[in-house]
């Protein structure tokens, strides 16, 4: 385990877990046995998954590019599966490893080797953190959101491989305190703790829907949708479920805000028969009880000891089909750009998947390993259609989705990386000398940078941009931001006074350092050719032209896309 | 376009040729497309037009209650408890914006909107697209399309063509992302302007980048790469120019920001006229704050309406005192506007079937009230108008031909405002 930035003591107590758990998950994963049967079950998932990929490719007569180079895909699946590019000592590890199966043993080192725990959790607590309460949610001074608390609650639920139905079961039944400081602290709390009181916990149905249904109810409040089969009694009838939950402020800025459950009285008030009305848009009251999406009713009494809305809510939702097919196509559209359907956690009946065998198979079999996401992620990274180069040929380029069309994965799709991306391959890029801080500044520090490109609506949708993606803003942060400068020093233990290191015997090398550190690939003669220019620019001297060389590598299209 | 053709990066806007090539005098052996450069400056002398129009738009973030601003319904039940004032054009408003009522012989109401989108993000989208979202088409906004449209006419122009004060805009869809708006914080602060190393140095240091983005690109991995890098060109000029100060409010007499307001909204009314004499086509500026469901009356009286009253009226008044009004359209509005029926919390919820717009400026006729709606404002009496009508209005008044047709992401023809007539009310 990477413990650089804080004692073994402080990890235990800041993650939450016994070291008694992890060596009992080392046991059962080094078991050999254990590790063969699991081989073939995983080899033969993942030629299913080529399989139903590669029949759509006949069915429209497309080819696949060639394979990635093994630099290229390795920097593709660190940046995605613990979000930062590969350090040049592990690119090549990978490269000069000769072993057959080197990919899947990658794999299985990035998703569950110790050394990579940390960040794997980061990276997936982010992803997840954005997902649940977006990229704004709990800066504002007064908000009921702690971002720290559910951020905690993230990274322990990705450290321990908490099974997803679990993870979904917890997030929506949750009740505590949000905040990591104190006494009854329950982290899951802040997804709902802002989402419930106002507007009869509208954005708490629409959000849970959305997000493990993949079901989009938000128009339905107000009436009945034009094109999906949701009507608005279905939408009332699925916020009852969130009647009994209330969220209370602390009586003092020092205390936490609480989520609780409560009795809920109805509107008529009636416990027993707790109801609620809803205006059609002719004026006319409708009643609504709890009903979940598939006509399943439960007890209609408001009293949380006679029938608890948000367990029974999360019974359902967890035995759902939606659950595990929402999931499967949001991690497809994770690894290989677009899911199978758009937005990925749209799949009412008015958007008809782009290849709905593979969804089925891919939600099918997650459901059977458990609802283990890691599992999910190892097939589709190790599938075929995500080793597959970016470069698009004659025989697939009609296979352009940004045109409209839908995906059928010929080619890998260049996408950029997320501001969280960046951030984290940039403190790589700064080589040894990133400053090390607690892990609370850490993140302190790393949340800072980000708001810098995250603005909300202000309305009560929590709509928010991101003036991240491809702006000038974003070209000025990489010319000149604290970033840039911190990468682009001499010092000792920086990238560049490793390239100088490296080089210190052959000409060459130095320059290869660098763009293996940042494209995983090594400089062409062209590119040589400019490094020259650049040494014979600063007089000779070669520190001097690697910074400008590393300037332009960290500013390049190269970088800044997944490819 | 054509200025921003690969391969190379060209001349930074707003530096001279000379300077450049000064510049490029350290850079020469890096210059692999000078020939590319050379072309690209021909070009630019050749494509200078006057079209001095611009745009500014206030954007109203969250659905203002147009039913207590423009168009009030006193004695009714919907009507609240502000009453109309009388203004300097034909038409009443809210007692609670007195400053825009002495303006309103130049503004004019669109008091006939009539939309079908009243969630936040899609009613955002579609009236800042004049298209309801749809997934295979990725529409451009309004800022994206104007500034694309006008660019040509202002080879004098070296900071981006479409900002955003604020936040809150919609992106360039299909355009790409070289229209993307340039957002910043009503301060004018722009992060990380500061080069810290000599332009020469830079300058060869661009001139590598360009190789390198362009071994990418030409490897065809999909137009995201090219995109990138004309957004770099347009960094380029933006580092290099004078006209950066346009953003600086703060070198306004005090008087003036006092005018204008001391607050976000206010500074960046004031910013949209700085921006717009340099020469910028297309300013947004936002409001947010207008989603109120409980509690709607003394939010608006005490907060909402004051802001904008001082602001929105002094942005006319100064560019109509400078001269700047015939050229300039303004347009008011937010994503719809809110219920006629007052809520349980005293608020008002989500409308779109019957509210209004503001517009003026850039030829507009003045000081008039488009349509009606009936007694309670609960529906439109006669035609209506779409974000589709309103848009084919201002880019008439801007000179933008209603003729034009771009080229989606899917490769379908699209008519500039949907192919909508411009709200005939507006032209004499």
């Amino acid at each position: 385990m990477d413990m650089r930035v804080m004692g073994t003591k402080a990890f235990n107590t800041l993650w939450g877990f016994s070291v008694g758990a992890i060596v009992f998950a080392s046991v059962l994963y080094l078991s050999p046995q254990f590790l063969r049967s699991q081989d073939t079950a995983t080899k033969n998932r993942i030629e299913k998954i080529d399989e139903l990929v590669a029949k759509v490719w006949e069915a429209y007569q497309l080819q696949p590019s060639d394979p990635a180079d093994d630099g290229e895909w390795c920097r593709r699946l660190y940046l995605d599966l613990i979000g930062r590019i590969p350090k040049v000592n592990e690119l090549e590890a990978f490269l000069n490893d000769e072993s057959p199966n080197k990919k899947e043993q990658l794999v299985e080192r990035l998703l569950y080797g110790d050394e990579y725990t940390e960040e794997f959790a980061r990276n997936w607590t982010t992803v997840w953190t954005n997902l649940l309460i977006g990229r704004t949610g709990g800066n504002a001074n007064n908000s009921l959101i702690s971002r720290e608390g559910m951020q905690k609650f993230l990274r322990d639920a990705f450290a321990r491989e908490m099974p997803y139905d679990r993870f979904v079961r917890e997030l929506i039944t949750a009740n505590g305190n949000t905040r990591p400081d104190g006494d009854d602290f329950n982290g899951a709390t802040n997804f709902l703790i802002d989402k419930v009181n106002m507007d009869n916990g509208a954005q708490a149905t629409a959000a849970t829907s959305q997000l493990f249904l993949g079901l989009q109810v938000q128009c339905t409040q107000c009436h009945n949708h034009p094109f999906n089969d949701w009507k608005q009694q279905k939408y009332w009838e699925f916020n009852a479920f969130f009647r009994q939950t209330r969220a209370f402020r602390g009586q003092t800025d020092a205390d936490s805000p609480i989520l609780a459950d409560q009795d809920y009285g109805g509107e008529s008030g009636n416990v027993d028969e707790a109801d609620l009305f809803f205006e059609l848009r002719n004026g006319l009251l409708k009643v609504a009880y709890p009903v979940f999406v598939d006509g399943e009713e439960i007890e209609r009494s408001g009293y949380v000891n006679v029938v608890n809305r948000r367990e029974k809510l999360a019974d359902f939702i967890v035995n759902s089909e939606y659950m595990p097919k929402v999931m499967a196509n949001r991690m497809w559209g994770y690894f290989l750009g677009y899911g199978f359907t758009k937005p990925v956690d749209d799949l009412g009946p008015h958007n008809i998947p782009s290849n709905p065998e593979l969804l089925d198979y891919l939600s099918t079999e997650f459901r059977d390993s458990g609802f283990d996401v890691r599992s999910l992620m190892k097939w589709i990274v190790l599938s075929r259609p995500y080793s597959l180069s970016s470069k698009i040929t004659r025989y697939n380029e009609s296979d352009d989705p940004l045109s409209g069309q839908p995906p059928r994965f010929t080619h890998f799709y260049i996408r950029q990386m997320t501001a969280e991306q960046l951030y984290e391959s940039m403190l790589v890029a700064q080589g040894d000398t990133a400053e090390q801080y607690s892990f609370e500044v850490q993140e302190q520090r790393r949340n800072r940078w980000l708001q810098q490109f995250a603005s909300t609506f202000g309305n009560d949708e929590g709509t928010e941009s991101s003036t991240f993606n491809g702006t000038i803003p974003q070209v000025l942060m990489m010319f000149n931001g604290d970033m840039i400068q911190a990468a682009t020093t001499k010092d000792s233990g920086s990238i560049i006074a490793q390239a100088m290191q490296s080089g210190r015997n052959k000409g060459n090398q130095a320059v290869n350092f660098l763009y293996r550190a940042g494209l995983a690939r090594e400089a062409n003669r062209d590119e040589l050719r400019v490094a020259e220019q650049f040494l014979g620019a600063r007089g000779g001297d070669a520190s001097e032209a690697m910074v400008d060389i590393w300037w332009m590598i960290l500013n390049s299209n190269e970088f800044i896309f997944v490819h | 376009m054509r200025r921003n053709q690969y391969p190379g990066f060209q001349t930074p806007r707003g530096m001279s040729r000379r300077h450049f090539l000064t510049h490029m005098a350290g850079a020469t052996a890096f210059a692999g497309s000078s020939l590319a450069l050379g072309n690209a400056l021909a070009a630019n002398a050749s494509t200078l037009k006057r079209n001095r129009k611009s745009a500014i738009l206030l954007w109203m973030g969250g659905g203002p209650a147009t039913i207590d601003l423009w168009d009030l319904k006193p004695g009714q039940a919907t009507g609240g408890p502000f009453k109309p004032i009388a203004t300097t054009g034909e038409m009443q408003i809210c007692e609670h914006l007195p400053m825009i009522a002495q303006q309103m012989d130049k503004l004019s109401i669109v008091r006939n909107m009539s939309t079908r989108e009243a969630d936040h993000t899609r009613g955002a989208y579609y009236m800042h697209t004049g298209f309801v979202p749809q997934p295979s088409i990725q529409y451009p906004s309004y800022g994206s399309v104007i500034s694309q449209q006008l660019f040509d006419s202002r080879s004098d122009l070296e900071i981006p063509p479409f900002v955003s004060v604020g936040g809150g805009s919609e992106g360039p869809g299909f355009l790409g992302m070289a229209w993307a708006p340039f957002t910043v914080d009503s301060n004018g602060n722009v992060r990380n302007l500061n080069m810290g190393v000599e332009p020469s140095r830079l300058t060869q240091r661009v001139m590598a980048l360009a190789k390198l983005e362009q071994n990418f690109i030409d490897d065809n991995r999909g137009r995201a790469a090219a995109e990138h890098a004309k957004v770099i060109q347009k960094t380029l000029n933006l580092l290099n120019s004078q006209q950066m100060s346009a953003f600086r409010v703060a070198d306004e007499p005090a008087e003036v920001r006092e005018r204008y307001g001391d607050n976000n909204f206010g500074r960046g009314c004031l910013m949209a006229r700085r921006l717009v004499e340099t020469g910028v086509p297309f300013v947004e500026v936002t409001l947010g704050g207008w989603d109120n469901h409980q509690n709607i009356f003394p939010t608006l009286q005490n907060n909402m309406l004051p802001t904008l009253d001082r602001a929105m009226s002094a942005l006319v008044e100064d560019l109509s005192q400078r001269g700047m009004l015939d050229d300039t359209a303004i347009i008011w509005m937010g994503e719809f506007g809110r219920t006629p029926r007052i809520n349980g919390n005293t608020g008002r919820d989500h409308w779109a079937r019957s509210w209004s717009t503001v517009v003026g400026g850039a030829g507009m006729n003045p000081g008039i009230a488009v349509g009606q709606t009936n007694e309670d404002g609960t529906s439109i009496e006669g035609s209506s108008y779409t974000s589709e009508n309103l848009m084919a209005t201002i880019c008439k008044s801007l000179g933008i031909s209603l003729e034009t047709t771009f080229t989606s992401n899917n490769n379908r023809p699209i008519k500039i405002a949907n192919g909508a007539a411009p709200i005939s009310e507006l032209f004499a």
